[in-house]
């Protein structure tokens, strides 16, 4: 029973742990996204080896939270892996019809503005958070 | 598909929590295979048929046969 004890406490920190690595590695993708957004026009006046510099940094960090991302899938339980899961296959969806459309709308002159890609990565953000709280509320 | 494990835990006095962490899985977990609102993979219910010392088919029944 202590041995079962151990592999539960270990499992619980384990999850805890790429929980809060999850974090890290989105708020220094997020960080450096703004860096590399700003930094040119503020920062250092468009200069090319910063700007490559501060590109490659935010491209490593995005990495490096897809690395983390999965690391975290991994260590969820089933139920939650199925939760997380329902919910990506509901936002791709929802991207991949949407975007379309939505670029479509541009091409058919049924809006006058330039799709923005932002618009889209919010509405699958959104997405996302509803197909999670949806799974939550379906085995709660 | 039918499972046994709400008596099972009860019989021992564990809470849902007691038997989540003996699992390796969250409460929100067991508390949803007690409701049968979710079927455990194969690992998981043998997991929970060694934890109990019992067969898989002592715990779990498929609805299609009961």
């Amino acid at each position: 029973m202590d041995d079962s004890k151990t592999r539960s406490a270990d499992w619980a920190a384990t999850a805890k742990r790429n929980t809060v690595r999850l974090g890290y590695w989105t708020f220094a993708w997020v960080a450096t996204m703004a860096v590399a957004t700003f930094g040119p026009k503020y920062v250092w006046d468009f200069a090319t080896l910063p700007t490559i510099l501060a590109v490659l940094v935010n491209l490593g960090m995005g990495f490096g939270m897809i690395v983390a991302n999965n690391r975290y899938l991994q260590g969820l339980d089933e139920l939650h892996k199925k939760i997380f899961l329902d919910a990506g296959a509901f936002t791709l969806g929802v991207g991949l019809v949407c975007g379309l459309s939505y670029e479509l709308l541009e091409n058919i002159k049924l809006i006058s503005f330039e799709p923005e890609i932002s618009h889209l990565v919010m509405l699958m953000s959104l997405a996302f958070l509803a197909g999670l709280i949806f799974g939550h509320r379906k085995y709660q | 598909m039918k499972n046994r494990l709400k008596v099972l835990r009860a019989e021992r006095n564990w809470t849902q929590a007691k038997l989540a962490s003996e699992l390796e899985v969250s409460r929100q977990t067991v508390n949803a295979i007690e409701k049968e609102k979710f079927d455990p993979s194969l690992p998981l219910a043998f997991k929970a048929a060694r934890l109990f010392g019992l067969s898989i088919e002592d715990i779990f029944q498929d609805e299609a046969q009961s």
